[in-house]
């Protein structure tokens, strides 16, 4: 992390796909411990800039450092830096608990007593220590994105990506999946989360909302629905997406 | 609603090898309602739909459809029906315009008769007439879709999950196109997980684990809320629910937004006592309030009081 | 998992059996016109070598050429009048061999191995009385350059319309599974027969531009020549069409997505009836498991007609069977599909 506090930090960040400009001149920052939401319709742009935070595609231009690391240079250390998780890929379904947990700390190369401690204490936490052996494919739908989300936060980013992770899932589930992610924010890990749930939004601390390229509004819902003098997040994002139509 | 009946499911049964997808389901859609299922994945809302639109054999009950029996009459059936299936059902490599001629081809549907029911969706995809079906963006899909299962004139329309994946512009637009199809008096039967699209419907189902837990219109569930429910606002939400957790006569604590709903039974609580218990423990408090339970409160409710709880293990 | 691990081990079992070059027990015919002791002594030898066995005795040139249509007999070996007087005479006799090159390989092979035997016998005759050589002339009928080409023409008609006609409707009606469309077409009015026959006719055309275009080739490039009715081997390449497609259509009833099709169709398939057809390596060599099983391959009999068409310019009274087999195994599967075809979802 850099010495400001900031995680991400993006100038002028552009994506042009030939003449098509995914990223418009984006331009936010994202402090430690901060529930960032990232709004915005189909094809506004999220998924591309969200590739470029995560040191998977190179933009344009602009400058851009994500846990204090520049994104043109140092991916790789970016990319151990962060954690992931979406509603399409999350967990292998054909392994048991324990053993997602063991792969996925590997991978970011923790030590197995290590792992097995945190996996333990995640477990209890969840309330879920009787499914350790457990396959994932036998697991509810709710209690398997709860998992992915406690194994993408294992080896403690600093960062943590949430793409859709509410997707389907029962309501107790969906705020009790909130509740994690305010836990987690609370210990220090920034949570970066798209979602089309827009009653979601209220559950972060600030909130862009991108359209056709460009964040056209950026701020605490609160003052968001103060300033568009709207009862709820879903009127304010009806009312700025509509306005480009 | 003492109209004609439209859709009429006698406790339908379906299940794959030992999991239960539908447990006894009964319930009648009038003609021309727009009815919705509400629920999350593996509710049972697909499967069911599935046995209405005569794609799948129910285990036991009867259903019918406009009078028509699902499983003996399913070959007149299909004239009635337009089906949106969950998945992107279009031909992805065809153009937008030749999906649209291929749907009314099958139906044998002539597009100009029926072109006015699809007027002001296809008006909002026709400058990508001729853009690939599979090059649409999430919401254009979804719109197309509905145009090809339409386009001949459909007596009932079934939609699962259409709004699923689709941002919250087109999901409200979506919603705009079919509260003008009620007007043609077409019955729409729709699944959603997204709890904020119930109160759009005419009634609603709330379904769990193949089973209604409610059926009625959106306000009579909400007014069925049996607790009173406040609403926290502080400075530390994580602490709040904590400690609400703890105070006596409480039913349950959650994060909801940037705040805590907390329910309990009514008149057991006030936002006085709430206030003064949370100061003592040295919490700042900035606002208590009564809240209006939302769709989703009853969903949860209904959910606890059925013995759902999320933890356990699907049935092996 | 079965696919992925006991494929490959049954694909291997079948190269190796199915590719053994040796020649035995091919269907050899004889004229002997006068019989002697000569004769029957290298007529003895000919059939104790284990190579061919003896078919039938053939009495003139019209039985001959009625023989080679029939497909009797790969060989037939033809002594010369007053064989053993010649000899005496101290003449050179003449042995013809006359070998089908519709199927170069084996004709050369076969007429090879005869050769041998016939100079062998020479020696041997020789070491005991001195008396001259019998002289063996090769010819070769319907292919007489021994063209790879006219071997591998029906092969490759027999294996790209099953490709595209089997595998591609296999394919093509997977993926409408996959993609949710065959939802849509189930709940509306249209017929099984419906469905079916729309995802089918196309690709008949489809096929059927792609025969015609490589029996152009063939003829104007190559130089294969088509003796017989160009329209009797058309319209057995429609049946063979047909037949290719309801096996597609049959699999697609069984895989539930492209990948699954695709394996099927590869697998199970494409390389059984590259290896047992006949196409490359021939039926005679295999062991004989392989030969029954061979039976069971609708490109076995689709190459032998076009075969006989092409290369021998029979009619279609020397292939009754086979195109009956044909239609017959076309319906078992046209019905087998449609019975199993699915008018909702499993």
């Amino acid at each position: 992390m850099s010495s400001n506090g900031l995680v991400i930090e993006a100038e002028n960040m552009v994506k042009r796909f030939g003449r098509f400009v995914a990223n418009d001149n984006l331009t936010f920052s994202v402090s430690k411990g901060e529930i960032f939401g990232f709004l915005g319709a189909n094809g506004a742009g999220k998924t591309t800039a969200i590739r470029i935070l995560c040191g998977l595609s190179r933009p344009t231009s602009g400058k851009i450092r994500v846990a204090g690391y520049d994104v043109y240079t140092e991916t790789e250390k970016i990319k151990r830096r962060i954690g992931y998780m979406s509603q399409r890929f999350s967990l292998y379904e054909d392994l048991t608990v324990i053993e997602n947990f063991r792969f996925f700390g590997g991978i970011y190369g923790l030590k197995r007593a290590v792992i097995m401690e945190r996996a333990q204490n995640m477990l209890s936490r969840l309330g879920i220590k009787h499914f350790e052996n457990t396959v994932i494919s036998e697991l509810p739908l709710g209690i398997r994105q709860k998992l992915a989300f406690s194994v993408s936060i294992l080896h403690t980013p600093e960062l943590v990506f949430l793409d859709e992770p509410t997707g389907g899932v029962d309501p107790i589930t969906r705020r009790q999946f909130w509740e994690m992610i305010h836990e987690a924010a609370a210990s220090g890990i920034t949570v970066f989360v798209t979602t089309h749930y827009m009653d979601e939004a209220e559950y972060c601390n600030r909130v862009s909302i991108m359209v056709d390229g460009k964040i056209e509004a950026l701020d605490t819902p609160e003052k968001l629905k103060t300033k568009y003098q709207a009862q709820n997040m879903n009127e304010v994002f009806l009312k700025l997406a509509r306005k480009t139509n | 609603m003492a109209t004609e009946v439209s859709i009429h499911c006698e406790n339908l049964t379906k299940t794959y090898g030992s999991v239960t997808a539908l447990a006894g389901i009964s319930f009648k859609v009038s003609k021309g309602e727009i009815f919705g299922f509400i629920g999350p994945d593996g509710a049972g809302k697909t499967s069911l739909f599935r046995i209405l639109a005569t794609l799948l054999l129910p285990d036991n009950g009867t259903a019918s459809v406009e009078g028509l029996d699902v499983v003996n009459d399913y070959k007149k059936l299909r004239h009635l029906l337009g089906y949106m299936p969950g998945r992107f059902s279009l031909y992805q490599d065809l153009s937008v315009a030749e999906n649209l001629q291929f749907f009314a081809g099958i139906f044998k549907a002539d597009i100009n008769e029926n072109y006015y029911l699809i007027r002001d969706i296809y008006e909002q995809i026709a400058p990508f007439a001729r853009r690939r079906a599979g090059k649409l963006s999430g919401g254009m899909k979804q719109k197309l879709a509905l145009c090809c299962a339409l386009i001949h004139k459909p007596v009932v329309l079934i939609l699962d999950e259409p709004t699923t994946g689709v941002d919250a512009i087109s999901r409200q637009e979506f919603w705009e196109m079919l509260i003008r199809l009620k007007q043609e008096h077409i019955t729409i039967l729709v699944a959603t997980p997204y709890m904020d699209e119930a109160v759009l419907c005419d009634r609603v189902a709330l379904i769990q684990h193949g089973e209604i837990m409610a059926i009625d219109t959106p306000e009579n569930i909400t007014l069925a809320y049996p607790y009173q429910l406040f609403r926290i606002k502080s400075s530390n939400t994580l602490n709040t629910i904590r400690l609400m957790k703890e105070f006596e006569g409480i039913l349950s604590a959650e994060m909801f937004g940037d705040t805590v709903h907390v329910s309990a039974e009514k008149g057991r609580i006030n936002a006085n006592a709430i206030i003064k218990y949370l100061s003592e423990k040295g919490m700042k408090v900035t606002a208590v309030s009564e809240a209006d339970p939302g769709i989703e409160d009853c969903f949860i409710h209904l959910m606890k009081r059925s013995g759902v709880v999320s933890n356990k293990i699907k049935t092996p | 998992m079965v696919i992925l691990f006991g494929m490959p081990l049954v694909q291997v079992l079948l190269f190796g059996f199915a590719i053994t070059n040796e020649i035995r027990d091919a269907k050899v015919s004889v004229v002997d016109p006068t019989p002697d002791a000569v004769t029957h002594a290298l007529r003895n030898k000919l059939f104790a070598s284990g190579f061919f066995i003896e078919s039938e005795i053939l009495n003139s040139q019209e039985e001959i050429a009625e023989n080679f249509r029939k497909g009797e007999s790969k060989m037939v070996v033809i002594f010369e009048n007053n064989f053993s007087g010649k000899m005496e005479r101290g003449e050179h006799p003449t042995v013809q061999l006359i070998a089908d090159a519709s199927d170069p390989n084996t004709a050369s092979m076969l007429v090879n191995y005869a050769n041998g035997i016939i100079s062998e016998f020479n020696r041997e005759q020789r070491a005991a009385s001195g008396i001259p050589l019998i002289i063996a002339e090769p010819r070769m009928i319907y292919n007489p350059a021994l063209k790879g080409v006219y071997m591998f023409v029906p092969g490759i008609i027999t294996i790209l319309l099953m490709l595209v006609s089997a595998m591609m409707t296999s394919i093509s009606i997977a993926r409408e599974k996959e993609l949710g469309t065959m939802e849509v077409l189930l709940v509306s009015p249209l017929r099984p027969f419906n469905i079916i026959a729309g995802k089918v006719i196309p690709y008949v055309l489809l096929s059927f531009i792609n025969a015609i275009s490589i029996l152009l080739l063939s003829y104007y490039v190559f130089g294969v020549p088509v003796k017989g009715s160009v329209l009797l081997l058309l319209a057995e390449s429609i049946l063979f069409i047909i037949l290719a497609l309801s096996l597609g259509i049959f699999i697609s009833t069984i895989a539930n997505n492209q990948q699954t099709a695709m394996m099927l169709s590869m697998f199970a398939m494409m390389l059984p009836t590259i290896l047992l057809s006949g196409f490359i390596f021939p039926i005679e060599n295999m062991p004989e498991v392989l030969q029954w099983l061979s039976l069971a391959m609708p490109p076995r009999w689709f190459i032998q007609i076009i075969k006989s068409i092409m290369l021998k310019g029979s009619g279609i009274s020397y292939f009754w069977k086979e195109t009956l087999i044909l239609t017959f195994m076309a319906m078992i599967f046209i019905v087998a599909s449609i019975r199993k075809f699915k008018i909702r979802l499993a």
